[in-house]
This record gives C-alpha cells, structure tokens and sequence, in this order.
C-alpha cells in the first residue's frame, strides 16, 4: 500500500464533490420533516431525478437543462407522495417506501436505453482569484457550477426558516399543526409545497451523481444515498448548518475510502465500501438527535 | 367539495374490498402503461396475471409459484407483527442474506460429511444470522433510541458487500474453476433444500411459511402477544398503561422479523439458488414489505398477498422473455399495487362526502 | 353597552349525527362581558369557531358592526376584530414566545419591535412576560398569558375567551378577571365561554345559555340564583354526591419522598412527595395541570419505575413493581387522557376492558386470551355505569367523553381495588356523567377502598374529598381536612399567582372602584 499516493488537497476538494449529492437531497428532506412531514421515499425521488437529468441532458446536450428536468421529475414524483398523504391521508412511513420501491422501476424503466452512454460535460469553474489561492483555491474554488447551488440552497434554507415569516409559519405547521390550522394557516397546502421542494432537491441530488459524479446512468446508482441523507437530517437535528457538516463528515468517509481503494490498502474492496454505511450507524448511534419537529410523521384531518 | 369523514369504526367491507380494487387499479394503469411502452396491454396482463396459472405450461409454473411465494410469506409474516406495533424493520433484505450466509457456512463447513444433522443445524444458523443481524437496530433503538428504519437499511448494503466479500472470498469454491460463488449446496445431499414431492414445488421453506401464517394467526388472535403488538401500534401510551415494555415488545418483533427473513435466506440458498453468489438475491426482503401490507398485515392476506406477488413475478418473467416486456416494469407494477393499496385505503377509515361549497 | 358589536342571526350547523347549533341567536354589545353557558356537548365549541372563521354554517348570518360579517379564514376573522384565546392552546411548544405571538398576528412588527410591544401590553395588563422563552417550558398560566397577549396586540373588538379558568389557580384567575373588566372598561367586548357558574356570576354582564345546540335562556347572570342557571344549562335538577361518614380504616397506600426525575422534555420532576392514604378515605389532590399531575399517576400505576420504597401498597413495597402486577396486588389507576392512554380509541370496548382487567379479572390463561370471559366483563362495566352504546364490539372512539369515562372509571371500579388513583375523572364530561362518577368513587371509599382524586376542578374536590392537598411544581403540601377549606386558603396551598403583577390601572379612578368591589367576590358559587 502506498498511502502518498493519496493527496490531501485532492482528497479535500474530492470531499466537497462526494458530499454534494447528499447535501441536495438532505437539505430538501430538511425543509420537508421541518414542515412535520416524514418522506421517506428519497432513495426513490433521487434515482428518478437522476434518469429524468440524464436523459434531457443527453437528448439536450445541456446538463444544466438536465438538472432543471431532474428537478421537475422529482418534484412530481414526491407529488404523488403529497397527495396520498396529505390528501389521501395514508401512512408516512409506508407510502414513503412505496415511493422508493416505485421509482426504483420507474428510473429503470425509463433509463433502459440509455446503459453505457456518457453524460454531456459539465466542466468545473475556476473562480477567479479565489480560485488562485494556493491550498483553498483548489479545495473549495474549482469545482463545478452545482457545488455552489448546493451550498447555496443550505444558505437560503436556513435564511428562509429563520428569517422569513413563510419560514416560521413552515414550522409552525411542522411543530403542531393543529394549532396552526386553528390559527388559520393551510397546513396542507404548506406541506405539499415542503413536498415538492424535498422532491425538487432530491432530484438535483441524484442527477449530481448521473450527471457530474459517475457520470453516466446505471439502474440503482444511488446505492443509498437517499436512505443517507435522511440519516444525516437526523444527525443534524433539523438544523441546517450541522446538516452541512453531517453531509461533509460523510463525503469525507467516501473519499477516504475510495482513495485508500486506490492506494491498495490490503482489504478486500467490499469491506472498505461498507465504511459510508457503518460510518452513518455510527453517527446516528453517537449523536443523540435533538428535538424533532412535534407533528412530524403525524396525519393531519381537520375534523371540526 | 368532498370531504372526508373519519368512521366512528374502520369499514370491513371496505378493509376487504381495498385491496382487491388496488389490484383492479394496478391492471387498468399498468395497462395503460404497457400500452404506451408498445405492448397490447390486455395480452400483458394475462400473460403476467393468468398465463402462470392457466396455460399450456402451467405445469411448469405452479410449482414456481410456491418456490417464489414461500420467502415472500415468510418474511412478510415476521414484519407484519413490527408493522403493526409501529417497529419499522427495513432492512429484511439485509437479515436475509445475512442468514443464506450463516445457513449456508455451516452447510460448507460441514461438506462433504453426509449426516442428516447439517440441514437442521443450516435452519438454526440461518435464523439466528438473520436474528443477530436485526438485533443490531432493535439494540440501537433500545440503548439509544436511534432510528431503526435507516440502521436496518444501512445494513442491507453492508449486508450486499459482506455477501460479495463471501462469494469472492471464503465461500468460494474452490473446485470452482476461479468463478465466483460457493459450492452448490443443491447437490449435497445433507445440506440440500429440495423439493419434497416432486413436481410440486414445495420444499421446506414453504412448511415453514405455513406454519409461520398459523403461528402468526393464532398469536394475534388468541394470545397476548398479539394482543400487545396491535395494541402498542394503536396507542402506544395506553400499551404501557396495558403492562407492555415498549423496549422487549421493540426487540421481540425485530428478532422475529430477522429470524424469519434469516430463515427464508436459508431456504433460497440451499434449493432454489443453490449457491452463495454475489446476486443470488432479488429483493425478496423489499418485495415482502409491499407483500405485508397487502394482505393488511393479516396472516391469511400475507398468504394470498404472497401468492399474488409470486404471479407478478412469474408472470413477469414469461412476459419479459415471450413479449419483450422489460424486466423493471413488473417493479413498477409491484411498486404501484402498493401506492393504490395505500390510496384506497383512505375508504376503510373515512367515509368520502360531496358536500356542495357554501357561500360563506 | 347599548350599542350592539356582533348579532348572530339563525346559526344551524350540523354534523353527521348530531345538530351542533340550531337556530342560535343572540346579540353582543360594544363592552360587554358575555357568557356562553353550557355543558360538554351543547355546542359551544362550534358556534365560537363559527364566530372566529374555522366553522361554516350551514345557514344563518352575523352582523358586525352592522355589517354583514362571514370570515372565511381565521385571519379574516382577525382583520374584522375578532380575537380568541383557545381552551387547548393553540401554541408551538418548541418556539419561542415572540415567535408564538408572532404567528397569531397577520401584519406583524419586526421581530425586534415585538419584543417591546410584548413588554409594554404585558406591563399595561399585568401580565409578565419574557419573549425570549421557549413556550414549552412555561407554566400553563404564563403559556394562556401568551396567547391573551397575542390576541391584545391586535386591538381586538370582540374578545373570545374558550374555558380560560380551567388551568389557573384562584388568584390567577382573579389577575384574568382584573384584565378582562379592564378590557371591557375600553370597550373591548368579551365572549366568556364557561360552565363555571360562579366565574360568570362574577364576571359577566349577560349570559346566553346553550343547550344541545340551542339557546334556552337568557339572563343577567348577577341577578339569577346559580341552582336556576344550572338547571337551565343541564335540563334536569342534578342530585348532589352523598358522602357518609366512614370510620378511619388501615392505611392502604403510602408514599415516602417520592423522587423522581422528568420522564420527558416538558415534563414535571416529582420532589420528595409524601402521603398517606387509609381505607374508606378520598383524599384530594388539587393543582394547575403540568405540575406533575400525569407523573405521579404513572409512578403510581408502574408506567414510571420508582425506589421500591417509595410506594407501599398495604405496607408492601411496590415501587419497582411492574403495571400488571400493582394491578394483581389491588392498585389501579385511572389516567386523565381517555383516547390514547386510558384507553384504546380504535380499539373495541372488549378490548378495552381487558387491557386493565387481564390481571384480576382472569381474563388469560397462560397467555392465551379468554375472549368470552373479556365480553362480559365489558358488558358487566357497561351495565352497572350506564355507559350508552350498542355494546361491546363498538369502538371507544365511537362513544361520547362523558360515556367513555363512565367505561374507564368503572372499568377500575369493577375489579375491586384496594387503591383507586383517578387524574381528572371528570374532565371534559356531561354534567350528568359527572355526577355518577363522583357518585361512584364515594360509593368505594364507604366500601372501604382507599381512594385518590387528582383534579384542577377545585368544586369537585371539595364536593368528595374528605383531605386536600395541593400538588405544585412536582411538589405536594401536607393534607388539610377538606371541610371548612375556603378558596383563599385553597389558593395559598397551590402557591399562589406565580411571578404575577397587580395590573396597571391608570386609566380611570372609576374603574379602580368597580374592580374593588368585583375583587372581593367568592368565585365559587
């Protein structure tokens, strides 16, 4: 094994890359439990993102188009979800996993044609003088265009829950929403809207991994990381800044792991490629989760 | 405008009729869809629904149906009682293999000795490897209160490397020519789940989901058990004011969960698979989640959720090779039985009302 | 107050099963103190969700302000001048106070300015308040000040105020009344719902009183004997509870320091709790909700695990003992929360009754359930309590409050205790019920069992207690005999007002003079 072989400065800037798709997919999920809905359908909204982004960005040419599409295709998708919930007034948890094991075919079903083709390019940006930066410069300022949207995106959540008045009615609506029903707020109508905004996220998430990082589409390509990014909203208590440190914590395990793959650390592949997996059992064990939102998960029915 | 009206008491007629009108539902709009991928739907649907059943070489597929119908079950009878006192076991898929894994290790631990001890011994191995690896969620969530629907499906994946490691690595077998995958436990006689009447399909698997839908009957019906696990699902507060630990009741169901999909695993690998290979799973452990709460996690609807689901993939399977259909339409057919199931279920707790809209 | 501020005109609103408002009408003037009298049931409730834009009628109209006056939302409701402070309060426990009042207001100030506005009406009111604090850590008097003030900010004409007493102890309810008049002086005027007779005696100008759904009365509530108010309010004369006197019996349940820690956020520590129960004895335990009520019912029950000495049951240690075998050993509880906790709401009175009765009414044969066995047992219970339903199979959901408690109470009182804990037993239930229930538990104590009533209704205490205690932050007072006990002396037990101001009254000397003399009123009738 030859550990120098594996560059920091690469390995940090790697970090930032792996943990993106998770970032997007957590950051929706996070709006969505904030608004005490449990969607646990993200495997399933994320893989059919990532085959609605492919296939418009192949028959584009343009993977910014193809993350458009993946947003809409998962925000449909969690559509469904929303009205069975919210409407239909079925279980969470059961409805959640419908959603998955549904898009999993689906995904299949509409990707089948499009095995073994490569993604249009979507080449990194150098930010100008930020980029320049020794050390910094390559680790956080010469990636590709969506690293930033997914920062982004943490940064107008958190700005959004806190600081606006839709925000703090969101988690009104999320921590009792009977109160906010007698109140007068639309609880439905907000949790749909959480909804589709979760959907719309996880689609960005795993068109990221269609699109930037694999880049190519294969069936179940996912592997996962929806079911990772609804442990990291845990991890992170609702919170969205400690959700971007769970995401991170966990790109780090995947690089780390992909590159000591690399460096042919004298253990079998398959045993380095469980360390994601055990390292989110670990982080969800050590942590102990703060306070979740008081209605989440709960069917809400205005009886009188 | 329609509203919906909670029932003072859920419908029967509709608990019954609900799944049949999903099924209904799933036909007509799976229909359509094999419509538009270019396939006549009405021969898709015969062919997936019908033709296993039916036609000329029905012969041939029923058997198949008890031999994809039995894991199903088995599985599905273990998390139904999880299911019902609101412990959601996810990962059944990982608690499977976990156990073809230890089933089969004492098989080839054991090969080539001829003893009728092995396959018993493969039965207890298999369900404890499934129980261990379920316990590690329940434990969790006991001890920590850690979520047991994300720990249990984190360790399907752990699960599907550790399998791979076996399969490439001391499981191999090492007359195998460099292939991967272990030696065919199908053709060692003591370690080997083979069909008890031939021609029939049922082997020892489907003994035991039999069992197990009676077990689970007369434990929901007749026993305190059962009595617990529905009762902390509806009102967990009033389970404790009952007598129930929440924290024993936890990881009572995951073990038996576990132990049951532990069990299934063994069967497969030791008749149907044959062999540990690195994909010698299909989703059993997902499929049996759609399969529970099919049959309302109701042992006799496990039974009959069971057997439908066998035909899907049956008939998929005669689909896909006679028609071309693809293979991942018949999961996007299973996938949407489960969302209709889930949709038309609002009729058994609420009673629909079209209310004109009032000039407020 | 001649000036009308809202009339309701013809208000029908039905629901499958049962008309909730029939034809109600009723006027409301600029200033007054309204009351809307009535019992559990007579559809309160829905005519106020009427008036504050959650309920449509089915027919009917209201005028406010001589305008015709149909909310469609709760925030139209708020922009006319309505404001309402709930009964179960409409409150998010993780936030924060500003955030709460926030969230109650449609054009709301910046967030800092809230925290000013806040300071300067809980000080013209008397009402403290930090705006910083987090809802769910609030005593339920501070947590309704939260919302009185959130309606405040708004200016509001018309006042709602949903069964405010319920949760405060005698001098703050005294501090609400000094607000509301004060209120009323300004012009505000105040929709008092209540089935407290002597609060309204105390404090209104009018009162409507409802019954199944209509108005039977009318009358100026001062000058009206409250016996003829209740009558109106029921339908029928009520009989009083008879309690006999009982000679002292051996003591059957004693508490030693109970300690014990919350067993959840929000919840209550029990501190060092010591009591002494004897047989053929009710002994009262009085106190606002939240003050450890739900928790010493579950380290009474087995639900929380406690010191084993700390509880002894006829001189034997229990406090480790698991639920099922208190139960074997002849201590039974009864929790406040009937849907969920006492009992089962999906589940079928069957079911019900042998969750609690498996233990001593052998409803199990190693392990095995004795259906049959657990269907008369529910018939037994349904019989001897008058409990109204078709019969067993049906859900307790299905059943009215008043009915389910009936079921649940005698549910206990069937097994033949030694001990009977009860929180609230008459919570939220038909007058009628309530009585019976009263009834029922004074029946078992002249039968010897010794027997303990939890409860924020201070008139039902003293109507069976034969001791009195005040449960306060976790912490319970010595007993007093419970005859001759007055309100004051009730109220010092329960620590008074927490942290409460005398209002700032710089308004008018007339007003000072007409609080003075409202002051001095008992509030019990």
């Amino acid at each position: 094994m030859d550990l120098s072989s594996i560059n920091p400065i690469l390995l940090l800037a790697s970090l930032m890359v792996a943990a993106t798709p998770i970032l997007l997919a957590a950051i929706g999920e996070l709006v969505v439990e904030r608004a005490g809905v449990l969607n646990l359908g993200v495997e399933g909204m994320m893989i059919t993102g990532a085959v609605c982004g492919f296939i418009i960005a192949v028959a584009t040419g343009s993977p910014w188009l193809g993350f458009v599409g993946a947003a809409i295709g998962g925000a449909m998708l969690s559509l469904l979800f929303g009205v069975l919930t919210q409407f239909l007034l079925s279980n969470q948890v059961a409805t959640g996993l419908a959603l998955t094991l549904f898009g999993l075919g689906l995904s299949a079903l509409m990707g089948q044609n499009y095995l073994g083709i490569r993604a249009p390019a979507f080449p990194d940006i150098h930010v100008p003088l930020l980029g320049d930066i020794p050390v910094i410069g390559p680790i956080v300022f010469q990636h590709d265009p969506m690293v930033y949207v997914g920062l982004f995106i943490v940064a107008a959540v958190w700005w959004f829950l806190n600081r606006t008045r839709a925000g703090l009615v969101l988690r009104a609506v999320g921590e009792n929403h009977d109160a906010a029903h007698a109140l007068g707020y639309h609880v439905r109508q907000t949790r749909l809207l959480a909804i589709m905004f979760g959907g719309a996220c996880a689609g960005l998430g795993g068109a990221y991994l269609s699109l930037v990082r694999v880049p190519q589409w294969t069936e179940g390509m996912t592997a996962g990381a929806g079911w990772i990014a609804l442990a990291i909203v845990v991890f992170a208590s609702w919170r969205p800044g400690r959700l971007l440190l769970g995401a991170y914590i966990f790109g780090g395990v995947t690089v780390l792991q992909l590159n000591l793959q690399a460096a042919g650390l004298a253990v079998p592949v398959e045993y380095l490629s469980m360390s994601p997996y055990l390292a989110t059992i670990a982080v969800l064990v050590i942590m102990s989760a703060g306070r979740a939102p008081g209605s989440l998960g709960r069917i809400f029915h205005a009886a009188r | 405008m329609i509203v919906l009206e909670k029932r003072p008491q859920p419908s029967r007629g509709w608990s019954y009729a609900a799944p049949v009108l999903a099924v209904v539902l799933t036909m007509v709009v799976g229909g359509i869809l094999f419509a538009a991928l270019g396939k006549n739907p009405v021969t898709v649907i015969r062919t997936i629904f019908l033709d296993p059943l039916f036609s000329e070489f029905a012969w041939f597929y029923r058997p198949q149906l008890l031999i994809k119908g039995a894991p199903l079950v088995l599985i599905a009878i273990g998390l139904s009682f999880g299911f019902r006192a609101g412990i959601w076991n996810i990962g059944a898929e990982g608690q499977y293999i976990i156990g073809a894994l230890c089933g089969a290790g004492v098989g080839l631990a054991f090969y080539p000795m001829e003893t009728r001890l092995v396959f018993p011994l493969m039965i207890l191995a298999g369900a404890f490897g499934g129980w261990v690896w379920a316990m590690i969620p329940g434990v969790l969530k006991v001890k920590f209160g850690t979520n047991e629907i994300l720990v249990s499906l984190m360790l399907v994946y752990v699960a599907e490397s550790l399998l791979a490691a076996m399969a490439l690595g001391p499981m191999k077998n090492p007359e195998g020519m460099g292939f991967p995958g272990s030696r065919n436990l199908a053709q060692y006689p003591s370690a080997a789940n083979l069909e008890l009447f031939a021609g029939t399909g049922m082997h020892w698997g489907v003994v035991f989901a039999l069992i197990a839908v009676i077990f689970a009957y007369i434990a929901l019906a007749k026993h305190t058990f059962g009595f617990h696990v529905r009762l902390a699902g509806q009102a967990p507060r009033a389970a404790r004011f009952a007598g129930v630990n929440p924290g024993r009741l936890i990881l009572i169901c995951m073990g038996l969960s576990g132990a049951l999909a532990g069990m299934a695993g063994l069967f497969e690998v030791a008749g149907p698979a044959g062999q540990v290979t690195i994909d010698f799973n299909v989703g059993y452990g997902f499929t049996a989640i759609i399969v529970a709460f099919l049959g309302r996690l109701h042992p006799v609807g496990i039974l009959l959720a069971g057997g439908l689901m066998a035909l899907t993939y049956i008939g998929g399977g005669i689909a896909q090779s006679n028609l071309g259909l693809p293979a991942a339409a018949i999961s996007l057919l299973q996938g949407m039985l489960l969302f209709f199931l889930l949709a038309v279920d609002v009729l058994t707790h609420y009673r629909v009302r079209f209310a004109a809209r009032k000039v407020a | 107050m001649t000036e009308t501020l809202l009339a309701l005109e013809g208000l029908t609103k039905a629901y499958p099963g049962v008309v909730a408002n029939r034809n109600v009408s009723f006027s409301i003037g600029r200033g007054e103190i309204h009351a809307l009298l009535g019992e559990n049931g007579a559809g309160k409730s829905t005519l106020v969700k009427t008036i504050y834009g959650l309920v449509k009628p089915d027919s009917g109209s209201m005028i406010l302000n001589g305008a015709t006056f149909a909310p469609a939302d709760p925030g139209a409701a708020r922009r006319a001048g309505v404001a309402m402070v709930f009964q179960h309060f409409s409150l998010f426990d993780a936030m924060t106070v500003a955030e709460n009042i926030v969230l109650g207001m449609d054009i709301p100030p910046s967030p800092r300015a809230i925290a000013g506005e806040v300071k300067r009406v809980s000080h013209l009111y008397g009402l403290p308040l930090d705006p910083d604090r987090i809802v769910g850590d609030l005593s339920a008097g501070e947590r309704q000040r939260v919302e009185i003030i959130r309606c405040l900010l708004q200016d509001p004409k018309l006042l709602i105020m949903d069964e405010p007493t319920s949760v405060l102890t005698p001098q703050e309810v005294d501090i609400l009344f000094t607000t509301l008049r004060k209120l009323s002086a300004e012009g505000t005027a105040i929709l008092y719902i209540s089935h407290k007779l002597g609060e309204i005696a105390a404090l209104c100008d009018t009162a409507t009183v409802l019954r199944q759904g209509q108005v039977v009365g009318t009358c100026d509530p001062r000058q009206t004997a409250p016996r003829e108010m209740a009558e109106l309010m029921v339908g029928t004369v009520l009989q009083s509870p008879v309690r006999a006197t009982r000679p002292e019996g051996p003591i059957l349940l004693a508490l030693r320091s109970l300690t014990a820690p919350a067993p959840q956020q929000f919840g209550t520590a029990l501190k060092g709790i010591d009591l002494i129960v004897r047989g053929g004895e009710v002994v009262g335990i009085g106190g606002v909700a939240g003050n450890g009520q739900d928790e010493l019912v579950a380290a009474l029950s087995g639900e929380m695990s406690v010191d084993d000495g700390m509880v002894l049951l006829a001189d034997v240690p229990v406090g480790r003992a698991p639920v099922n075998a208190r139960r074997a050993a002849g201590l039974l509880c009864g929790p406040e929360e009937r849907l969920g906790h006492a009992a089962a709401p999906d589940m079928t009175l069957t079911e019900n009754a042998l969750m609690t009765g498996v233990a001593r009414k052998e409803l199990a044969n190693h392990g095995f359930l004795r259906w049959p066995a657990a269907r008369d047992f529910a018939k037994e219970i349904i019989a001897a309590f008058d409990v109204r339903t078709p019969g067993p199979e049906n859900t307790a959901r299905s059943l009215s409050g008043g009915n389910l408690q009936k079921f649940v109470i005698g549910r206990e009182i069937m097994q033949d205790p030694k001990v009977l804990v009860v929180n609230q037993p008459t919570w939220g239930v038909d007058a009628a019920a309530a009585a019976a229930i009263r009834q029922a538990l004074l029946t078992l104590a002249d039968q010897g069992v010794a027997v303990v009533v939890i409860s924020q209704d201070l008139d039902e205490l003293m109507e069976v207690s034969d001791r009195f205690c005040a449960l306060t932050d976790g912490r319970l007072s010595p007993s007093r005999p419970a005859r001759g006990l007055t309100v004051d002396e009730i109220g010092m037990m329960l620590g008074g007002a927490h942290d409460l101001e005398a209002p700032h009254l710089g308004a008018s000397g007339s007003t000072d003079e007409r609080l003075a003399s409202h002051m001095k009123q008992d509030t019990r009738p």
